[in-house]
């Protein structure tokens, strides 16, 4: 048996004390991903440190529209530009996806706690994304890939609306080729052009069954919470411990530093002590209607 | 016995130590703390309630009133005795000086093409509160954990806090919404205090909590309490304690909320509650506020505000096109739980004080306490404390 992991918000990287005051970050280069998501990589102020750990977010703010939590999608081995990439839902996204290199944006961060790559090794590591979900499991897939020889069989299943839909597709091709990686991808809806799996992403369990062993899996999921839950009993059903199954979750946030009450989730501050959870800890309120 | 107030101790009366004065000596202490630069506030009458307010002087005080507090209800009226401090908590906390209701965080400047951050000066005030009461404090000491306790700090409330002087008050009269001694907050006022004072009919009693508390008091002439005024201190205290009428049972209380999250009496709150925010507002421990920023008309400079938010209004939960907590039952127990659950996890303690203001201002009559029992009688339908 694994002991239980410590909290993962035992180890920050990150600003304390004073958090409140942004630093000035310079837009380097902005790739459209697909329709209305942008990946921007932003330069810090010379000399300016910044390091961040897989799963953590920053505060970013448009000047004269407002701030938002965003995901670090990059790879925290080259921490610097720092990779978000953003789905325009309203204003602020708006605002975000459609900033130019060489403008400025306002960041914080990086805040919160982080995929426990260091009790993933030796084992098998199942990583379940649901759309934009995929951003802030990538830097967990870099250091995975990077650190490869130290984990089991490493297979991400990802699910998307439609085939338009699906992010990072020309890294996904890539991961698929390798011969140490496992890669199945669906959609909800296909189209034409799709000759893949079609379906929510829990359908993609039978296939993936043959690679991974549950007792000896470590799971990171991120997507909507609807999606989570059901990978969660699908994990829990095949005999992943709960105590090494993680989510990650989203909630209105305005301070990320634990102070503005936004972001409560049963007694926790998914700013401060998320936002990636053990699902062990949620597991009285992960059901809970408007929790 | 006629106490001898002539008999001034030429040392600074130390910590730990217990003087009486004259109640109208209470004037040179106000005014000794103003000519030490502090910014005094204290008790005083606005549109029929007790609000804390700037106070010149003893004049200022509310001598000889008392309020009448119930659910839904507050009324003040005068009574037949010259009382300083009879009355209980109004509907405003300290907590609008230490963490005011609207502040700028910073300012941000176009400037050569790039952003220029600035942070607000940070407040310069220097307070002396007069009249803090224990349940009060409690909620300072609460609030003092939520903004400086943890790996990040508010350096504004951190720099209004560090300056304050607190005069405290151990209470001698119990208000019908009061229910401090059930939570361990009261009657009688725990540190941190500079000079705590319990009201007798001649004299205040004076137990001095500070240095800075001693050396503000050896500008009032005083003596050393004697040994009856000490016990009749006591005795007033405690017999606020026995005379409190509401309780708060709080035994197992964590798993109480916890155990019954999904429980129908949420329902049963809700067709009552109105969402009005007032619990959130007139509570001295509740900290939840937004960020805004805004813009100035050329669109050169922006800055940011906070401002006190609740957990009770429907946009404070907005997350992927909707609120997280939609419906007013979500939103009044995410409130009781918070306070007396979710609290005790993050914060070390209750997240009530027992001060019974979200009873009193409440316009639909809710009463923590009540809600609490009426849970109490109901059977869990699930084991769900997080471990
Ligand atoms: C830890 C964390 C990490 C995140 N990481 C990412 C990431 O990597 N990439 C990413 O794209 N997103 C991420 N998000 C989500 C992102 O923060 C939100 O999409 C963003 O805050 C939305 O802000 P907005 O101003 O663009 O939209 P808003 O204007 O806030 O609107 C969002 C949605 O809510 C609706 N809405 C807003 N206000 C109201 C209202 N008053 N009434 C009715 N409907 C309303 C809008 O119509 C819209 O559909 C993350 C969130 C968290 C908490
Ligand atoms: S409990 Fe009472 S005071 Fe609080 S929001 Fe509901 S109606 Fe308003
Ligand atoms: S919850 Fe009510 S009684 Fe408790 S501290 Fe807040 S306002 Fe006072
Ligand atoms: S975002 Fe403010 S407490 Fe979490």
């Amino acid at each position: 048996m694994m002991p239980t992991p410590p909290s993962p918000a035992a180890q920050p990287t990150g600003p304390t004390g004073n958090a409140w005051v942004p630093i000035p970050f310079t837009v380097v280069r902005r790739r459209r991903e697909i329709p209305g998501t942008v990946t921007l990589w932003l330069a810090p102020p010379e000399g300016y440190p910044f390091a961040f750990r897989p799963g953590q977010f920053n505060m970013l703010y448009v000047f004269g529209v407002k701030e938002v939590p965003i995901s670090i999608s990059g790879d925290p081995g080259t921490p610097v530009p720092v990779a978000h990439t953003i789905r325009q839902v309203g204003m602020a996204t708006q605002a975000l996806v459609n900033l130019k290199p060489g403008d400025v944006v306002g960041v914080r961060g990086p805040f919160g706690s982080a995929w426990p790559l260091e009790h993933a090794r030796g084992h098998d590591v199942v990583i379940v994304a649901g759309g934009i979900g995929l951003a802030p499991l990538r830097p967990a897939i870099y250091s995975l890939l990077r650190h490869r020889p130290q984990y089991g069989n490493v297979v991400l299943l990802y699910g998307a609306r439609s085939p338009r839909e699906l992010l990072y597709a020309r890294e996904l091709e890539r991961w698929r080729g390798r011969f140490d990686m496992e890669v199945l991808v669906t959609v909800d809806r296909g189209d034409r052009t799709w000759h893949g799996h079609v379906g929510v992403v829990t359908t993609l369990f039978p296939q993936a069954d043959v690679f991974f062993s549950p007792q000896n899996t470590i799971a990171f999921i991120c997507g909507p919470e609807i999606m989570m839950r059901f990978t969660v009993r699908e994990l829990l059903d095949r005999g992943v411990p709960p105590e090494r199954i993680f989510v990650s979750l989203e909630r209105n946030m305005h301070c990320g530093q634990g102070l503005c009450g936004h972001c409560q989730y049963g007694p926790f501050f998914i700013c401060k002590d998320g936002p990636v959870f053990p699902y062990q800890k949620l597991a009285t309120l992960f059901g809970i209607r408007e929790i | 016995m006629r106490p001898d107030l002539s008999a001034m101790d030429t040392l600074p009366p130390s910590p730990g130590s217990t003087v009486a004065f004259e109640k109208t000596a209470l004037d040179i202490l106000i005014a000794t703390l103003r000519q030490r630069g502090y910014t005094v506030v204290g008790p005083t009458v606005r549109d029929d309630a007790i609000v804390y307010d700037e106070i010149g002087g003893v004049t200022d005080l509310p001598i000889g009133y008392v309020d009448e507090q119930e659910a839904g209800t507050y009324r003040l009226r005068r009574w037949e005795k010259d009382t300083f401090f009879a009355y209980t908590v109004g509907p405003y906390a300290w907590k609008k000086f230490l963490y005011p209701p609207e502040e700028r965080l910073w300012e941000v400047r176009r400037e050569n093409g790039t952003l220029r951050f600035t942070e607000a000066p940070l407040p310069t005030e220097q307070y002396a509160f007069i009249g803090v009461r224990s349940c009060e404090l409690a909620a300072i000491r609460i609030q003092d954990r939520i903004f400086t306790g943890g790996p990040y700090v508010d350096p504004r409330y951190q720099a209004r806090r560090e300056r304050l002087f607190i005069l405290a008050v151990n209470c001698t009269r119990a208000g019908n919404t009061c229910f401090c001694a059930s939570v361990g907050s009261g009657p009688q006022a725990e540190g941190p205090y500079d000079i705590a004072l319990t009201e007798l009919d001649e004299v205040f009693i004076a137990h001095v909590g500070s240095v800075l508390g001693g050396q503000i008091l050896a500008e009032v002439p005083h003596r050393p309490a004697t040994e009856e005024e000490r016990a009749a201190a006591a005795e007033r205290v405690q017999a606020t304690a026995r005379t409190m009428r509401r309780a708060l049972d709080t035994t197992d209380l964590r798993d109480l909320l916890f155990n019954h999250q999904e429980h129908p009496h949420w329902e049963d709150v809700a067709t009552r509650c109105l969402a009005c925010t007032n619990c959130t507002l007139v509570c001295p421990t509740c900290f939840c506020f937004s960020v805004e920023d805004l813009t100035d008309l050329q669109g050169e400079s922006a800055w940011r505000v906070r401002r006190w938010d609740s957990c009770f209004s429907q946009a404070f939960t907005y997350t992927a096109g909707r609120p997280a907590r939609q419906s007013i039952a979500s939103r009044y127990r995410q409130w009781l739980t918070h306070k007396l659950a979710g609290w005790v996890d993050q914060f070390g303690v209750l997240g009530c004080v027992g001060c019974g203001r979200c009873i009193t201002w409440c316009p639909a009559q809710i009463d923590i306490t009540e809600e609490v029992a009426r849970l109490r009688e109901q059977p869990p339908q699930t084991e769900r404390s997080p471990s």
